[in-house]
């Protein structure tokens, strides 16, 4: 099987190669009309081609390496680095991900995927997909090349083959890490598509917006499966790290948000362009930005720059990556300088306060907290370099900064939907903020007489303060949201007679993009409730013999037993926890410490009870050694659960904005005629 | 300038855009404390509430459990294990006990938070340190993100009215040498601008 992975390997890399080659001719030869012996177009078909069958041999490649894990081939080095015969079948599959030779075809598998997908549907526009599929050949040819000569996944193990492997790195024995990071592959990969648009529309200097048309389904796409994957991180972090929290602000965490921040300002920036001809050169910038910002990712990831407690992946092919990013910023900035004259503006805008400049301002908001993210993560080797000594820039830093920013962004989630294009009146101001200001106030007095105040423990705490201030501006922007509902779906059940809930469904059909866009909005306060929860958080740490107990919050832990247990895999050790509430029994916890057989290293396995107020979260750290007795650790984190249910409705959301809205007229047809209002304004559909 | 009187200069300065010619102009007057009309009534609010918010952020932590938590947390263990020291979770962990009974030792010896951080840098190194600090090339660590946010908030300000000014312009040239009176150009300007309203497109 290492023989036909590695063929399959360079296979595809000459069909990478070929397609790069022939394609970037044949568009050139159809640029300058210049007389060839092979017609252009047939050239650019054989180079489409061969991207599928380069496709295929990137699927052989990843099949046998998979094939070589589930048969247990210790002959290849990276299969007995990371598996073992007593791995359970679904971890095997996460093998292919938990190395660099791994993770790297996993990356080249999903480009040469999207690939495919882009090339069997060319026929929307031929040569724009041309284009794009070229210059996707091109970043697929990067990462054969380092497959194949700096990190060849199917290298043979040297001396005498062991019995057995040393095993999956206990840390991603957990089932969210079967899906975690495909899920962020997929989103850093699937960047690579838009980006591949943009640089192709700009070289053929296109007409029109349509390229962003075409590429705005993918780009959703991507910044969900991006969006998931950051917050199944979260989740594998609060549930396996083990110290109660899901965002450590860890250099790899942050090289996963900034692409986030630059998709998620490109996503809202492109409406511009789409309704007003407006940011085109930024648009390209951000798209252009968010691509290079998912290579600074991967290559943060496995260089080691910066210290990470994501270590089991890093490696020495940096030099590739900065290489690569600078190629591909070359390419960039000479396209762009080429082709700037096609980016002109078809409109300006006309006031500080309106729907424009909100869009304007919040992609300022997100560039400046993914500057702050970019600068705290590279400050070290900066500060190293100057002053030659190194330092640590951690959570502290990140809340300090990026919080007040974070609660800017949300403010303007509220303010930009309220503000009508062009320009605003006091009037409208007026109108359409009196009552989110209502909701804003009367959650701080709320707040406040429910004993939620910025002072801890007699002395004032900037957490406590920040969450009160998360509470107030989600309260203001939910209801803000809430009445763009009401107000449209008001119209429309004036119009048809239907109730307000089927109107508000009538309303988000007949403009999914836009009430789906709300929809994830709302996901986002919902998130940002949960956040700001962990300002209350607390924690108790005790040593607990049998039948002693530990309080916290309205719980009290006792302790029932100590067991263990063993299998092919691993040892555990378990404390059984007996839960009491007001003197009752509620349920029991069992949280687990594991030792690994393969490669001798403990693991975590947190004990969490969620409700919607909190997490009653309890972790087993061990035995005191002059004791025996087991150490637990119980957190209550307030409003966790929140961030996950914020997850379902923006994805919920994200699906919505991405189906298509039906038009007016079909939508009438859904509506008795004989109650239409007729003096009433038709709601205005689609995009 | 002392601490009261700067306090009351920055305010007036936070507050000179908001207050009335007049009242900016008796504001300038040298002959302030002689004056006997009062400030209005809401300039005398902002600035208790500025006032209080100032005091809020200034007040430390006064309770040394709140105080060892906060330093805790501002300090990083030493094992490797890249986690703050108050949430390093390794049972025998070589380092975060060490550090906690020190951390405990200093507090409890009256030591001042930079003390303390001094000497934990001498000892471990300025990795120890979960932030950089406020003085030398670590004050950049701070400046910087702010400085580029109100760098690029002025910018997009100025572009913004650089625009309107354009727009404004445009259309007053637009409009001198085309009358729209056509009663069909009027509905199309009329159902436009209803579409990309409040209640229009997104």
């Amino acid at each position: 099987m290492a023989s036909f992975g590695s063929f399959a390997l360079i296979i595809a890399l000459a069909l990478a190669a070929y397609n790069l080659l022939a394609g970037a001719l044949a568009l050139r030869l159809i640029a300058t009309g210049q007389p060839a012996r092979i017609s252009p177009e047939r050239l650019a078909d054989t180079a489409r081609r061969a991207g599928i069958a380069g496709f295929l041999a990137i699927t052989g490649a990843a099949f046998a390496l998979i094939w070589s894990v589930f048969t247990n081939d210790f002959s290849i080095t990276y299969i007995m680095e990371h598996s073992n015969r007593a791995l359970p079948a679904a971890y095997k599959f996460s093998a292919l991900w938990s190395g660099q030779e791994g993770s790297l075809l996993l990356w080249a598998w999903l480009l040469g995927t999207y690939g495919f997908v882009l090339r069997l549907t060319h026929k929307t526009d031929v040569k724009l997909y041309a284009y794009a599929g070229t210059i996707l050949a091109g970043i697929q040819v990067f990462f054969l090349l380092v497959l194949n000569f700096a990190a060849p996944p199917f290298a043979l193990y040297r001396g005498v083959i062991p019995a057995d492997g040393n095993g999956l790195n206990p840390l991603l024995q957990y089932p969210e890490m079967v899906i975690h990071p495909p899920m962020l592959y997929l989103g850093y990969v699937g960047f690579s598509v838009p980006f591949a648009f943009a640089l192709g529309a700009l070289m053929m200097r296109y007409p029109g917006e349509k390229w962003i048309k075409v590429t705005r389904v993918w780009t959703m796409v991507t910044w969900l499966f991006l969006t998931t994957g950051i917050f199944l991180g979260m989740h594998w972090a609060y549930a396996v790290l083990g110290w109660g929290g899901y965002w450590g602000w860890d250099p790899v965490e942050n090289a996963s948000f900034m692409p986030w921040l630059t998709g998620t300002a490109f996503l809202h920036s492109v409406m511009m362009q789409e309704k007003k001809g407006m940011m085109k050169s930024w648009n390209v910038w951000l798209i252009f930005s968010t691509f290079l910002l998912t290579l600074l990712g991967t290559l943060l990831t496995r260089a080691g720059l910066v210290s990470s407690v994501h270590a089991f992946a890093q490696s020495s092919i940096g030099t590739w990556f900065i290489v690569f990013m600078g190629i591909v910023l070359a390419v960039c900035i000479f396209t762009y300088v080429l082709q700037r004259s096609h980016l002109k503006s078809e409109h300006h805008m006309e006031s500080l306060v309106s729907r424009e400049s909100s869009f304007l301002f919040n992609n300022l908001v997100l560039l400046t907290a993914c500057f702050v993210i970019l600068w705290g993560t590279l400050f070290p080797i900066l500060s190293e370099y100057v002053v030659g000594n190194k330092v640590t820039v951690g959570a502290p830093f990140y809340n300090r900064v990026a919080i007040p920013i974070g609660l800017f962004l949300l403010f303007l989630t509220g303010v930009g939907p309220l503000l009508p294009w062009r320009s605003t009146s006091l009037k409208s101001i007026k109108r359409n903020f009196i009552l989110p200001v209502i909701a804003l106030w009367a959650t701080v007095i709320v707040c406040f007489a429910v004993g939620v105040n910025p002072w801890k423990d007699g002395a004032f705490s900037n957490g406590s303060f920040y969450a009160i201030v998360s509470f107030a501006v989600s309260a203001a922007v939910l209801t803000a949201i809430l009445s763009e509902f009401l107000r449209g779906a008001g119209v429309i059940s004036r119009q048809t007679g239907r109730n307000l809930l089927v109107s508000t469904w009538l309303l988000t059909r007949r403009n999914t993009r836009r009430y789906g866009g709300y929809i994830i909005h709302i996901g986002v306060v919902i998130v940002v409730v949960g956040l700001a929860g962990a300002a209350f958080n607390t924690s108790q740490e005790q040593e607990l013999g049998l039948h002693d107990k530990l309080l916290i919050g309205p719980y009290t832990l006792e302790c029932i037993g100590f067991t263990q247990d063993s299998n092919d895999n691993f040892d555990s050790d378990y404390a059984m926890l007996d839960v009491y509430r007001n003197g009752k029994k509620q349920f029991q916890m069992t949280p687990e410490k594991r030792v690994y057989h393969a490669s001798d290293q403990p693991q975590t396995m947190v004990a969490i009870h969620s409700l919607p107020s909190w997490d009653l979260y309890v972790v087993y750290e061990g035995t005191n050694p002059d004791t025996s007795q087991p150490i637990i650790k119980a957190f209550l984190n307030p409003l966790v659960g929140w961030i996950w249910a914020g997850l379902v409705i923006l994805i919920f959301g994200t699906f919505v904005a991405l189906v298509p809205s039906i038009t007016p007229a079909t939508a009438s047809l859904r509506v008795p005629a004989t109650r239409a209002a007729p003096s009433e304004p038709a709601l205005k559909g689609g995009d | 300038m002392g601490a009261p009187a700067r306090f009351t200069f920055w305010m007036r300065a936070a507050c000179a855009p908001f207050i009335s010619r007049t009242s900016r102009n008796e504001w300038d007057s040298k002959t302030l404390a002689s004056q006997t009309k009062p400030p209005a009534f809401w300039i005398k609010s902002a600035e208790a509430l500025v006032l209080a918010v100032a005091v809020c952020f200034s007040m430390g932590a006064t309770d040394s459990g709140a105080r060892y938590h906060d330093l805790n947390h501002r300090l990083m263990c030493t094992c490797g294990c890249a986690q703050l020291l108050g949430e390093c979770n390794h049972v025998g962990c070589p380092s975060s006990g060490q550090e906690l009974s020190e951390l405990s030792a200093d507090i409890a010896a009256g030591m001042s938070d930079e003390q303390i951080f001094s000497a934990f840098t001498a000892k471990y190194g300025a990795t120890v340190l979960a932030a950089p600090t406020t003085h030398g090339f670590d004050l950049v660590a701070w400046i910087a993100p702010f400085a580029v946010f109100g760098a690029a908030l002025l910018g997009t300000i100025l572009l913004i009215r650089r625009w309107a000014g354009l727009a404004g312009a445009k259309a007053q040239t637009a409009g001198q040498t085309i009358a729209i009176d056509d009663p069909a150009d009027i509905e199309r300007r009329e159902r436009i601008r209803r579409e990309t309203g409040a209640d229009g497109g997104f």
